[in-house]
């Protein structure tokens, strides 16, 4: 199905199980841990050894020898393979480092051998037996350092349309600037963040002849199982991929990792099925992180507190080949004003892999935009709500013809601050104060742009009127079960006791994924689209006129007939399968989702240790399939955002290049400790420019914006403003009040 | 993990006695050995259990105070009626350590004896003079937010990481011991933990298979206590800084702080200047103090918690 005009009436418009807050219907399994992850899959292949990778020990340099004499020689080892044994593997397209081969380091603990055994600690003790010889070189650590170096770049384009200049300029942005009466410069800057998602990067891998079959941990199965092949030197079609649960990913498992890969030569190598979980520490280091960037912002408005001139540029570091954090994107489309500046720099660096974590380039750049809007607001004398609302553009600012689908940034501002109290915040900064808490107020406007891909969809219905849905789609944590399972249900007219949910298979139709907030809406378009062609097959078998056809109740319904869906079925069971594909309505318009953060913070006056009171996020992000999962993935996203803002770093060795805090107790996220009261109101909103669904993201909009809300709330309270993330006590506290 | 050999001991005198072996070591809740065991910071060939000991009492003393059995758990002692009406400073500061689950394996004396979180201790591939001593401290010129300020050496700028050895510290508590050959001793907490000097290594008093039966508790001090943990998120992370105090109705005191050096620190003499407020005695507790460029706010964090202490002493 070609979606290329906006969505008419259709049957999801119904809203009978679609827009309820059902259970997610993997819930029993997940509580009752009878859902297998990856790593838990005893039953797949019999007579599993695991497989422990080594992690090099240095960041720059090359392997001048390994000794493997005695892990060989240790009790229990099946096989060994080193990056020694074979030449650097191609790279999969999304990696930017090669995943395994070759003398070459290119990063801390990049994946220099895989130690297979009878059993895990077996595998473990062997893997520290290997003497490793190294030669260093000298490395690029430092991203401030880096920055002279830093090279100008455009961002990648998620459609073939070529991307845009390198510095994008609308008006003259320097004139307007200097002309403005009231102007802001300031800098910030957001370190390297972890995705630390609960479940590791973990695979296992067997072999029957060149076919390979790897149950593992993965966001995007399809681009999975190409970059296995490549990586491997495989036919695609001798790869089979399986991921149905997935503790979560945040965008740490959207590429191949050296979990699955290593698997599969630790499994060749042993001629048995092997099983690799990487360990916590080598999470930080050996897979992908969200770079760290320094932005500087510069806005000038007018005493009317319009904004006359805004630039956002942004460096950040990757290794050779590799991307820029896309921070300054959502600042050409945030706020009105005729004369705008972006730009994006990259410094290469031997750091490990720098890339997509939880709304890439929105969440780091809002962290600095939003912290420099409220500077601006104080400037001006207004107030924060009411600057935001003065700028809003129901246009794309740099191409005014272009609308946006929705846009009701205002309205979330608007009932947010109404609902959070905003009337009742002091705007003279540390002012309030209760015991020895400083209590203060901020807020953030939240966007993150809606992203539409392509995906596909088989549902099968069955002589009892049962539909099962397949598609590689996969569940992160998000609820993509339970909003797949509803479209169906809707669609074909019956209860969600109806259906069945099969996901995360490479031999299932290729899906949108989990990614870029898009999977949610993306893949239930693509079970739409489905299960329209499945409707068209049923009203044709029971002989229907498919445009008039009801579904509804496990019966359908035509002229002054009735009949059973299941009869439709027959004895073999009856197929419709589709994938949905967009025109150029995202194009046309621009789509965006949009929030706005309310946090009320309290700074302990002696030690500057600020805790969250309570937060508020309200987002216009389309129809909301299921407000339950939905409002699950918006407070997960704001803790997130409290982590970034106040303890997420990872912390850089810069003489020796890694990141030194490479577990969970070194690398600090929120504990429930440090979440209070949140809440989440979702405007009544429908997209149909989006989709048929007529839905849109969320699970990325919930964190963008919390950061600099925070932040703003901790100057609210202390009256110190703070420009680099996170917003520890350090940085504060000499700028604390004098104690008795 | 090294393959180990496991026994378990039937009573203290024949735990230490096993220890003797080399590779020995004695093991309690587990909930730090096993986490350094499997990163091959610690390598031991053979574990003595002690969990079967007994030794989970605590009685009072004919001196009026408390003796606390070694094996008594985190979360039993914080529990404990008579430690929370007469040392709360001791079981707030142990319901600031870990979680809940680990202060119910947690113990005593595997408390005191917990290793440090310096992050480069945990990384094998670093040199570090305290997991291998003469290779080098890694941390030193590298990521030190969390490290001490006072009481380093060229080896070593580690802390001690225990906040329950920090009240004890500032209770004058004293650990109590049967070496291999029968004979124990009563080591005052101060003289328990040690500065890292040339041996980073070398951490307590303790012999080779020394075994810790107790640890008591003098008379209560009355006063008002306090357990004052400064820590970037609101529960289970370790301090950057903290503050047990005993402070009396006169403005006098006791002050023992953690976060800051290779042991709780105290220093008796600068108690005098507790009267006169925060910052006189902090400046005497912390005087001599060498913090790095990135652990330099200690110092004022230290001050400003203890003035946060005082003001709340004073309410
Ligand atoms: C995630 C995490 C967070 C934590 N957070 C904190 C915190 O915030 N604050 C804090 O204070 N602590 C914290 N801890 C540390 C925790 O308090 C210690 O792990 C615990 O107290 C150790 O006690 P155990 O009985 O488990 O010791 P074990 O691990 O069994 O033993 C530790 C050491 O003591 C030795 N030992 C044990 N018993 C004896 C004995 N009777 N005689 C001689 N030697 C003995 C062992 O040989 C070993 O060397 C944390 C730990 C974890 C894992
Ligand atoms: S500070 Fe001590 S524990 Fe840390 S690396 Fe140096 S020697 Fe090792």
């Amino acid at each position: 199905m070609k979606f290329e005009t906006p969505a008419t009436t259709n049957p999801i418009d119904q809203l009978k199980i679609v827009g309820k807050p059902v259970d997610r219907i993997d819930g029993p399994r997940k509580t009752t841990g009878t859902a297998p992850y990856a790593y838990e899959r005893h039953d797949v292949a019999p007579n599993q050894a695991y497989g422990q990778v080594l992690g090099a020990g240095i960041a720059k340099g090359r392997v001048t020898a390994m000794d493997t004499s005695a892990a060989r020689a240790a009790p229990g080892v099946v096989a060994i393979v080193t990056t020694l044994d074979m030449p650097r593997l191609e790279k999969g397209k999304t990696n930017t480092a090669s995943l395994f081969g070759g003398p070459e380091i290119q990063h801390y603990h990049q994946a220099i051998a895989v130690v297979v055994a009878e059993t895990f600690e077996q595998a473990r003790d062997a893997s520290a037996m290997i003497r490793v010889e190294y030669a260093r070189t000298p490395g690029r650590y430092d991203l401030e350092a880096e920055m002279p170096h830093a090279e100008l770049t455009a961002p990648e384009s998620d459609d073939d349309s070529p991307p845009p200049p390198p510095e994008d300029r609308v008006g003259d942005f320097e004139g307007a600037f200097a002309a403005a009466p009231v102007t802001l410069d300031a800098t910030y800057t957001t370190p390297d963040e972890s995705h630390a998602m609960m479940e590791p990067h973990a695979s296992i891998a067997q072999w029957e002849g060149d076919k390979l079959t790897v149950w593992t941990s993965n966001q995007m199965i399809a681009w999975g199982k190409r970059d296995l092949a490549k990586t491997l030197g495989l036919e695609p079609g001798n790869v089979r991929i399986e991921s149905p649960f997935i503790g979560g990913g945040f965008g740490g498992k959207l590429f191949l990792r050296a979990d699955a890969v290593l698997a599969a030569l630790g499994s060749r190598a042993a001629r048995r099925p092997v099983k690799v979980a990487l360990t916590r520490p080598m999470i930080a280091n050996n897979t992908t992180h969200r770079p760290a960037t320094i932005q500087r912002i510069r806005i000038g408005a007018g005493s009317d507190g319009r904004i006359t001139a805004i630039a956002h540029e942004s460096v950040s570091g990757d290794l050779e080949g590799g991307k820029a954090e896309t921070a300054v994107m959502q600042t050409k489309l945030l706020y009105a004003g005729a004369n705008r500046l972006t730009a994006m720099r990259l410094a290469v660096m031997d750091l490990p892999e720098g890339n997509a974590m939880r709304a890439p380039g929105e969440a780091p750049g809002l962290m600095a935009l939003e912290i420099a809007m409220d500077e601006m607001a104080e400037k001006l004398g207004m107030d924060p709500v009411e600057f935001r609302i003065v700028n809003d553009t129901q246009v794309d600012p740099e191409d005014p013809a272009r609308r946006f689908s929705q846009r009701q940034l205002n309205e979330c501002l608007r009932l947010g601050a109404e609902r959070f109290g905003w009337a009742r915040r002091n705007a003279t900064p540390g002012a309030r104060r209760e015991g020895r808490w400083l209590i203060g107020m901020g807020m953030a406007a939240g966007f993150r742009n809606n992203l539409v891909m392509k995906s596909g969809a088989r549902v099968l219905l069955d002589a009892s009127g049962g539909v099962t849905v397949e598609t590689d789609m996969t569940d992160i944590g998000t609820g993509s079960y339970t909003v797949i399972a509803q479209t169906a249900a809707e669609m074909m007219g019956v209860g969600l006791d109806k259906v069945t949910v099969r996901l995360g298979d490479s031999s299932f139709p290729v899906s949108a994924g989990s990614g870029g907030q898009w999977g949610g809406n993306s893949a239930t378009a693509g079970v739409y689209a489905a299960c329209v062609k499945l409707r068209e097959a049923v009203a044709q078998r029971l002989g229907f006129n498919s445009a008039e056809a009801e579904f509804a109740d496990g019966v359908v319904r035509g002229g002054n007939r009735s009949a059973p869906l299941g009869e439709a079925a027959g004895a073999d069971g009856l197929v419709g399968e589709d994938t949905i594909e967009y025109g150029d309505l995202a194009k046309r318009f621009q789509q965006s989702t949009f929030a706005g953060h309310f946090v009320e913070v309290a700074v302990d006056v002696a030690t500057g240790e600020t805790r969250v009171r309570r937060m508020l996020a309200v987002c216009a992000a389309g129809r909301i399939l299921n407000p339950k999962s939905a409002r699950s993935q918006v407070i997960g996203a704001m803790t997130m955002g409290v982590g970034a803002a106040l303890m997420e770093e990872l912390a850089v060795d810069k003489r020796h290049g890694f990141f030194v805090n490479h577990d969970l107790a070194g690398y600090e996220v929120p504990v429930h400790a440090d979440i209070p009261h949140q809440e989440v109101i979702f405007l009544d909103e429908v997209d149909p420019i989006s989709s048929p669904m007529k839905a849109k993201g969320v699970g990325e909009l919930g964190i963008c914006g919390v950061g600099a809300a925070v932040a703003n709330g901790i100057y609210n309270a202390t009256g110190v403003r703070l420009r680099d993330y996170p917003m520890t006590l350090d940085k504060m506290l000499d700028r604390l009040p004098e104690l008795a | 993990m090294k393959p180990f050999t496991y026994e378990r001991a039937r009573n203290p005198s024949e735990a230490a006695a096993a220890a003797r072996q080399p590779g020995a070591r004695f093991i309690a809740g587990g909930t730090n050995l096993i986490d350094l065991m499997k990163l091959q910071i610690e390598t031991p060939t053979h574990l003595i259990d002690v969990n079967g000991l007994g030794l989970d009492r605590i009685e009072p003393t004919p001196e009026g105070g408390l003796h606390i059995g070694a094996l008594v758990r985190n979360t039993e002692l914080a529990a404990d009626a008579r430690v929370r009406r007469d040392y709360a400073v001791l079981s707030r500061a142990l319901l600031a350590g870990a979680s809940g689950q680990l202060r119910n394996k947690a113990t005593t004396a595997g408390n005191l004896l917990q290793r440090t979180r310096c992050p480069y201790f945990y990384d094998t591939n670093q040199p570090c003079n305290k997991r291998q001593p003469g290779s080098g401290c890694s941390a030193i010129g590298g990521i030190t937010r969390q490290l001490a300020v006072i009481g380093a050496s060229e080896a070593c700028i580690a802390t001690h990481p225990s906040d329950m050895a920090v009240a004890m510290r500032a209770l004058d508590a004293v650990v109590e011991t049967v070496k291999a050959d029968g004979a124990t001793r009563r080591i005052p907490i101060a003289e328990f933990h040690r500065l890292p000097g040339d041996t980073p290594h070398v951490e307590t008093a303790l012999e080779a298979g020394e075994f810790i039966t107790g640890v008591t508790l003098p008379a209560p001090l009355g006063g008002k206590h306090f357990y004052k943990k400064v820590r970037d998120r609101a529960s289970y992370a370790f301090a950057l800084v903290s503050v047990a105090a005993v402070v009396q109705p006169d403005g006098s005191g006791r002050v023992a702080l953690g976060g800051v050096a290779h042991r709780p620190w105290r220093v008796e003499a600068a108690e005098r200047e507790l009267p006169r407020g925060a910052k006189p005695a902090m400046a005497a507790i912390l005087s001599g103090a060498r913090p790095t460029h990135e652990n330099a706010f200690k110092v004022t964090l230290a001050e400003r918690t203890l003035a946060s202490v005082l003001a709340d002493a004073r309410g």
